[in-house]
């Protein structure tokens, strides 16, 4: 694989900050392309699924065919933008910041989009119940999923056609706030 | 090596120990609150873990080699370093493949008529043979000018036990085998290296397996209890691993080793990497290429220490008893231990542990549907 650093000069590195909102420092971001390059065996400049799930710990995370959908294909920059969401800053961020004062807070955006699979801008009933059966596959009947989330939507004040928007996914996951972290081994 | 993917290819029923001991399972906290709809739409927990595969998992380190640091960056040694280069691909490593061709020379001269002409004479036949496989693997780490330290008692030549040692390339059979002309279970390998598998190796005794078959599983284990039985066989070596790691971690061992009733001798090899990197990334080059490598460095240092036998203990189970010897392999060579099952290098893991999580999840919604 030979020097990963040596390919990515320091314009490709402040480029890559930049776009994902400097959220990770330049170290983080030569340690995310030796892995890249890790990852994408025969340098085509993304990761196909097959590599993504070539990785143990990730082919057996129940939601691993939804991310499979945001990540597939992904080149090294939206590879970040992605995973920008889960650098301990995006956290800080938004510990620091007031919630509603936050435009767009990365964490939940990603949870919003990991329902909203196919970007229509809103999850429905359909969404949550997808998500609900990845998360617990043949130990809860299909009624048995229906009725506990209509039960929790109409505690919240939703019904079973309400569609939820981001601002709704905001103010629901703000108290007591959200930990999503992931830590980037730098050497 | 041929690589089976996808979902459709045969699940393999990888037997190991409770892999929960290793993997967090702190997908749902244990709270005895009511459900909100805040604990659906929580996925975090979840997302972290999957993101955290992503940026490093266990597993892939195991068959990462890090390319080692250059030394050769300044005006009085990079001239030092081309005169290097110089002498290693234009002196040694010609007269390496001079030595390793003699070698093969003498080698089969001598192998074939006492194959062929000593058939009546089975005892002397079997001597002489190992004698000459020994010999053709001390040329061999000549080739690459092995440095090899042997620690501990030499292996005899007895039934009823069984050597394992982690694996980290071909050369490791090369260099235990110049020592003691064990016996060994292999991969069936295309090429050359077929070739030699073929003629050579069924003399030491060897016994073959494929991977991709999952009902070869059987037919390896009743040969391997039949070998360990036989006094006259060579001493049988196996690597349980069952593939090639990086000589930094130590994958799973499969018990088949550990459950044929017989002592399991240890051997820890640890390489050092001041001259090359000897692990073999079989998906990265042929061994062809690796050998190369390796006859083009100044020499390849590595030490090797034999450990006392051990036995099944009462109420062990072959995989704890696996897990055993792996903790004192690991520790002499130091070694760090990763739960994860060399073969996931082709296959997909098991929808079992899938099922776990989601099994930990259902339930605990459950739980707090019914305390409300």
């Amino acid at each position: 694989m030979g020097n990963a650093s040596s390919t990515l000069t320091q314009y490709d590195i402040e480029e890559v900050q930049e776009h994902c909102n400097y959220l990770f420092s330049q170290q983080e971001i030569v340690a995310l392309y030796e892995r890249f390059c890790q990852l994408d065996r025969n340098a085509k400049g993304f990761i196909s699924a097959d590599e993504f799930l070539s990785i143990p710990e990730f082919s057996l995370n129940p939601l691993s065919q939804r991310l499979l959908k945001m990540v597939d294909g992904l080149n090294f920059k939206d590879f970040v933008a992605f995973l920008s969401a889960f650098s301990a800053k995006a956290s800080l961020q938004h510990k620091i910041e007031r919630e509603t004062q936050l435009p767009i807070i990365a964490s939940k955006s990603v949870i919003f989009k990991v329902y909203d699979i196919d970007g229509k801008g809103q999850v429905t009933f359909k969404d949550l119940l997808e998500v609900l059966r990845d998360l617990t596959g043949s130990f809860m009947s299909e009624e048995q999923r229906e009725h506990v989330l209509v039960w929790v939507l109409e505690e919240a004040g939703y019904t079973r056609n309400s569609s939820i928007l981001l601002d709704d996914f905001v103010k629901v996951l703000s108290s007591p706030g959200l930990k999503m972290e992931v830590e980037v081994p730098v050497d | 090596m041929a690589e089976a993917l996808g979902s459709s290819s045969a699940e393999m029923d990888l037997d190991r120990p409770n892999l929960e001991e290793y993997l967090p399972t702190d997908s749902i906290q244990d709270s005895p609150k009511n459900l909100h709809l805040r604990d659906l739409l929580d996925i975090s927990p979840t997302l972290t873990e999957a993101a955290g595969a992503i940026v490093d998992d266990s597993f892939t380190r195991c068959f990462k080699s890090n390319p080692p640091e250059p030394w050769n960056w300044n005006i009085y040694l990079f001239p030092l370093w081309c005169l290097g280069v110089v002498v290693r691909y234009g002196i040694l490593f010609p007269l390496r493949v001079a030595v390793l061709a003699i070698g093969w020379i003498v080698f089969f001269s001598a192998f074939f008529p006492v194959h062929f002409l000593l058939k009546g004479y089975p005892k002397w036949r079997r001597k002489l043979e190992r004698k000459l496989v020994e010999m053709m693997c001390s040329v061999f780490v000549a080739s690459w000018t092995g440095v090899v330290k042997y620690h501990g008692p030499r292996p005899s030549t007895r039934p009823h036990q069984v050597f394992v040692a982690n694996h980290t390339s071909m050369i490791d059979f090369i260099i235990l085998e110049q020592m003691t002309a064990f016996a060994v279970i292999m991969q069936k390998h295309p090429g050359w290296v077929g070739f030699i598998q073929k003629t050579i190796l069924e003399s030491v005794g060897c016994i073959w397996f494929n991977r991709t078959e999952s009902k070869d599983r059987g037919v390896v284990g009743r040969k391997l209890r039949e070998h360990v039985q036989g006094v006259d066989n060579n001493p049988l070596l196996i690597f349980p691993e069952g593939t090639c790691v990086n000589n930094h971690y130590t994958v799973m061992f499969k018990k088949g080793a550990f459950e044929l009733g017989c002592a399991v001798c240890p051997i820890a090899i640890k390489y050092n990497k001041i001259f090359v990197d000897a692990f073999w990334n079989s998906k990265k080059q042929s061994f062809t290429m690796h050998l190369v490598r390796l006859m083009t460095s100044w020499a390849v240092v590595c030490d090797v220490w034999y450990l006392e036998p051990q036995y099944l203990r009462p109420g062990e189970t072959p995989i704890e008893f696996a897990e055993r010897v792996r903790d004192m392999i690991s520790a002499r060579a130091g070694l760090k231990k990763v739960p994860w099952d060399g073969y996931l290098k082709y296959f997909r893991p098991s929808p079992k542990h899938t099922e776990r999580k989601q099994q930990i999840f259902a339930e605990s919604i459950l739980r707090r549907l019914e305390r409300k």
